[in-house]
């Protein structure tokens, strides 16, 4: 089996951010596994700007912000990037099992990063009564269609919950020429940032439902029409207060959960509430040298925040690593 | 005249009270810091929005090339700016900030891409 010093699984932000922190804190054999065929992950698809402001001083937008790290990264010749391999296993002595075309590799690594984000709550974790039809998407996911691979999913649309990325798409769905229904959303207050609610809501006259739920999916193909109710504040619906709004798309955007499916085969002592590593230090894990930064470790607000603290990481398992600040 | 608004410049969202007369602010309290007069001046006067969305691309590593207005544009004009947008097929390999449309409808604003696609 093939021995590296630093393994980092992962090629967004957090991943590229706590690479070039490791290698400047001293690191000289740095393996990256990206299951993408390009760096940058998530924010690939993250067209709007935003990004930034904390850690480059400037307004950037998902890919720029990305660029940056990119250019930086792959002119480093100490630091390995391996594209299209995606990571199978991983056990507790830090040894990783990875896919790439056309090869399995193992590699045993001295110290780990795992950067590997996070996915969308869905459909089935807000518990949606009704049918099963077509144009039911997460929010994160039209964003890639439409953003990545040009397609335009709807034409009325409703998006439940009002995280940042469902008013960002609500916006996005205006702008390609669909018509948004209403945002709603069961608590008080948007989970978004205000900024969001007035960018991508406000500037379209784009209406949002607070202490609202949808009840009810209808259609036997393609989405009918939906239901909506007023919740109080125990989240229990308000007698007659169901109405209906027609729409072909539903987009979910409830919330993201960290994706650490692979430091649980390493038997990693896990949070199960919120899917992380237990752990009283940033990026750290139960297992010595396995290391886990950016929404992996917690869910953040901002990619500026990831980088910060995946910088913090890199420097952790250099450290770890024997390298001495 | 009194008004308030949220500034969107930066994820602190502040919220200004704005003190207005004849058409422009005369006062603007609870800003953070100085973008929220120049937002707030803007806002009143031509509220202006940057402008993000992705052309198709012909040829490239990826299907779809995002893009930006170099600058913000009226946000009356974000939709018409749209329609335009939507006939554009990039081409040729593009790096960050090259310009995929000059002088955008006439705003004296480029539209740049903002990935480099090869």
């Amino acid at each position: 089996m093939k021995e590296r010093e630093l393994v980092i699984v992962g090629g967004g932000p957090a991943a590229m951010a706590a690479a070039i922190s490791a290698h400047e804190s001293g690191v000289k054999d740095i393996l990256v596994l990206e299951r993408d065929q390009f760096l940058g992950g998530i924010l690939n698809q993250c067209i709007h700007t935003g990004f930034g402001l904390n850690h480059f001083k400037e307004l950037l937008s998902g890919p720029e912000y990305a660029q940056r790290f990119i250019e930086k990264i792959t002119g480093i010749k100490d630091i390995e990037i391996s594209l299209q391999s995606f990571v199978t296993n991983l056990n507790s002595d830090k040894e990783l099992t990875y896919l790439r075309p056309g090869e399995m590799e193992e590699v045993r690594a001295r110290a780990i990063i795992m950067a590997t984000g996070c996915r969308e709550r869905t459909r089935e974790m807000i518990h949606v009564a009704g049918t099963r039809p077509a144009g039911i998407f997460s929010a994160g996911l039209a964003q890639k269609l439409i953003n990545s691979e040009g397609l335009l999913l709807g034409q009325e649309i409703v998006v439940v919950g009002s995280g940042d990325i469902g008013l960002i798409m609500a916006r996005r769905f205006t702008l390609e020429g669909a018509k948004v229904k209403a945002v709603v959303e069961i608590q008080k207050e948007s989970k978004g940032l205000i900024r969001n609610v007035v960018q991508c809501l406000d500037d379209f006259n784009i209406p949002l439902y607070l202490s609202h739920k949808i009840s009810k999916i209808y259609g036997k193909h393609r989405v009918e029409k939906v239901d909506v109710i007023a919740v109080d504040d125990n989240f229990n619906e308000v007698q007659n207060s169901r109405f209906e709004i027609e729409c072909d798309t539903v987009l979910i955007s409830a919330g993201l959960i960290p994706e650490n499916e692979l430091i649980e085969m390493a038997q990693v002592e896990m949070d199960k509430k919120t899917n992380t590593p237990v752990s009283d230090e940033i990026n750290k894990t139960s297992v010595e040298g396995l290391f886990v930064c950016g929404n992996a470790f917690k869910i953040y607000d901002l990619v500026d925040s990831v980088t910060k603290d995946s910088i913090i990481a890199g420097e952790m398992a250099a450290e770890y690593l024997g390298y001495k600040k | 005249m009194k008004k308030e608004i949220i500034c969107i410049e930066c994820p602190n969202g502040c919220v200004l009270a704005l003190e207005i007369k004849d058409g422009k602010i005369v006062q603007v309290e609870g800003n953070k810091c100085d973008k929220g007069v120049v937002y707030a001046e803007s806002e009143i006067e031509n509220p202006l929005r940057v402008l993000t969305t992705s052309v198709m691309s012909e040829g490239l590593s990826v299907l779809m090339v995002p893009v930006k207005t170099r600058e913000p544009i009226p946000k009356d004009l974000m939709l018409k700016a749209m329609e335009n947008i939507k006939k554009i097929k990039v081409k040729k390999s593009v790096e960050v900030g090259d310009v995929i449309v000059k002088d955008l409808m006439g705003l004296g604003v480029d539209l740049v891409a903002t990935r480099s696609v090869r």
